[in-house]
């Protein structure tokens, strides 16, 4: 079943509400990011009002409304990552894709932002691409990481 | 005291993919015990009797939680396990989620039957995704050896939002709205999931009801404190020789976590239970870890001598601000205003009044504040204001008079 027509199966037994969050997170991942289009679209589907969809999407650091590079870099900054050194790794993921947090590479193939913990301070500095977690990072290993994520 | 191997007991020991080998350590032998030799009204009696009490921060007794849920008049119930994890240097739950799965599905399905549920949600942080297969696989497993007896489990996933810990706002985003706070009352074993009666529990604590129900609440009750029975488990990160996920009997001393297991030196403060938790010094390694002391949800962050108090609060408080859900003022705006203030402390033009005005902003959080992000948002600053006054001075010392 193509995404269109699940949605709509979803909005005609009214599950549209319980259904959201995880619509939300596949559009983001199969569109990149959730424009009004996108919005008005699902919600149209979902049969909810574009204002509750739009409110949701905006609410969770793991949606977004604006578009995001294939491979989304995500850099932890909270304390435990930042006592071991986080800014050096922040520093050498920015330069080795010639882009600051909050930016997508011109290619589309990175998008890089800050993130606070993820759960992985025993193997701090830590952070993650797309779904995947690295952690015990150092600058040396940043290119290698890089390089798996075309 | 020795480290304690209550919770962690199969982390390590199991094959986590497999659930033979969990069945070999003894696993679903509570639950057939609780469903086949013990009422529902027994099994929240026993445990009521093990003095068990939360692990996900507030430590609330779950068996008084699991009794009004029990009491309840509604034909639908549910129960969550909170799996959201998200405060600051917290790990302890994935490495039991990791470790072992099967405990969590075996301890949800006993709560099912206690309280009188067919329905549990693991309600799971996107952070945590790589081990949303491992769960499902563990679930698949236990329900297709007709292990569960129709208790019905399912994994739903956050979009990353640190509130979404808080109970109200997990059940906002559970039913997929954004993860707002809702008022309280009702509670959740009256008015929770869908408006039906709830039980919301941190995986920690859930993990501990297999043992209970299984060596009964005497053996429970004989661990730990007069007021914090069992054990807790710890995650240790920052100036520590060896950072990880530790269980200690409750009542054991901070130092035996930070020095002997963790391998810290030269402390100079240590962080309890998180971004809203409490800041110790040093000179406080001898407290003991029990909710009558300093305990939190087990986020312990330890900073050695080289580190300043007043960089590590500010960056607290940028995470507060940045995660505050908005639904309430004092909440919302104090937390952006305490970093605008300290972002004056930072560039050394401060002067003594900003200090007053963040001590009276924090009686008001604390006072008014909807949740508990908000009403413990100030726990760090205040306590690095009594014990580290030195480190703000020297940011302020430019100042004449600033500081009096
Ligand atoms: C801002 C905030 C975040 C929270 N995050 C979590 C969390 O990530 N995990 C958790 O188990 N409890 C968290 N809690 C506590 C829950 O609201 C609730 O007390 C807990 O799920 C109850 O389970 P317990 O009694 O087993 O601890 C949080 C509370 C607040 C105020
Ligand atoms: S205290 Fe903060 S996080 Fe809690 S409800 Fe108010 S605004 Fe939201
Ligand atoms: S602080 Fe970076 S993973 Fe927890």
């Amino acid at each position: 079943m193509n995404m269109t027509a699940k949605i709509r199966e979803i909005g005609k037994q009214g599950r549209g509400r319980e259904e959201l969050l995880a619509v939300l997170r596949e559009a983001r991942e199969s569109y990149g990011c959730l424009t009004p289009e996108v919005i008005v679209e699902l919600a149209a589907g979902l049969d909810l009002p574009v204002g509750e969809v739009y409110g949701v999407a905006t609410f969770y650091s793991f949606l977004s409304t604006r578009p995001k590079g294939r491979n989304n870099i995500r850099i932890c900054k909270s304390i435990p990552c930042f006592l071991k050194d986080s800014q050096i790794i922040i520093d050498t993921v920015a330069e080795a894709i010639d882009i600051q947090p909050g930016e997508t590479t011109a290619d589309n193939r990175f998008s890089f932002e800050l993130t606070n913990c993820i759960g992985a301070c025993d193997k701090a500095p830590a952070m993650m691409v797309n779904h995947r977690v690295y952690g015990g990072l150092t600058p040396a290993e940043i290119a290698r990481i890089l390089a798996e994520h075309k | 005291m020795p480290e304690a191997n209550i919770v962690l007991k199969n982390c390590g020991v199991i094959d986590p993919a497999r659930l033979d080998s969990y069945l070999a350590e003894g696993g679903f032998e509570a639950l057939e015990k609780a469903s086949g030799a013990m009422t529902p009204a027994e099994v929240v009696a026993e445990v009521k009797a093990s003095g068990l009490r939360g692990r996900g921060g507030a430590g609330f007794p779950v068996g008084l939680k699991w009794g009004f849920t029990r009491q309840a008049p509604a034909e639908i119930k549910y129960v969550i396990c909170n799996a959201d994890e998200g405060e600051v240097g917290t790990f302890k739950d994935r490495y039991i989620l990791e470790g072992d799965p099967f405990g969590l599905i075996e301890a949800m399905a006993i709560a099912g039957y206690a309280v009188g549920a067919g329905r549990g949600f693991i309600y799971l942080r996107a952070e945590y995704h790589f081990l949303k297969d491992k769960l499902a696989g563990a679930i698949t497993q236990a329900k297709e050896k007709g292990l569960l007896g129709g208790f019905e489990i399912e994994i739903y996933e956050g979009a990353g939002a640190y509130v979404c810990g808080e109970e109200m706002a997990l059940m906002e985003s559970l039913e997929g709205k954004r993860g707002e706070v809702r008022y309280k009352p009702p509670f959740p074993p009256s008015r929770g999931l869908w408006g039906q009666p709830t039980v919301i529990n941190n995986v920690e604590t859930l993990m501990s009801i297999p043992r209970i129900i299984k060596n009964g609440a005497g053996w429970f009750t004989a661990i730990g404190t007069e007021k914090s029975k069992g054990s807790k488990v710890f995650s240790v990160s920052g100036d520590v020789g060896k950072p990880g996920v530790y269980e200690l009997e409750m009542g054991s001393p901070l130092r035996e976590l930070v020095e002997d297991l963790a391998q810290a030196q030269d402390t100079k403060a240590v962080q309890m239970g998180g971004a809203t938790g409490r800041l110790l010094p040093g000179a406080m390694l001898d407290t003991s870890l029990d909710f009558e002391n300093v305990l939190g949800a087990g986020s312990v962050i330890v900073y050695n001598s080289s580190r300043d108090m007043v960089d590590i609060v500010h960056r607290n408080l940028e995470f507060l601000a940045e995660e505050s859900c908005g639904k309430c003022a004092p909440c919302r705006e104090g937390t952006q205003l305490m970093v605008v203030v300290f972002k004056r402390i930072l560039a050394g033009k401060a002067k003594e009044r900003d200090i007053e005005f963040l001590k009276e902003l924090a009686t008001t959080m604390s006072l008014t504040s909807l949740c508990g992000l908000g009403q413990a948002a100030p726990s760090t600053l205040l306590d690095s204001l009594s014990h580290f006054e030195d480190a703000y001075r020297a940011r302020m010392k430019d100042i004449a008079g600033a500081v009096t």
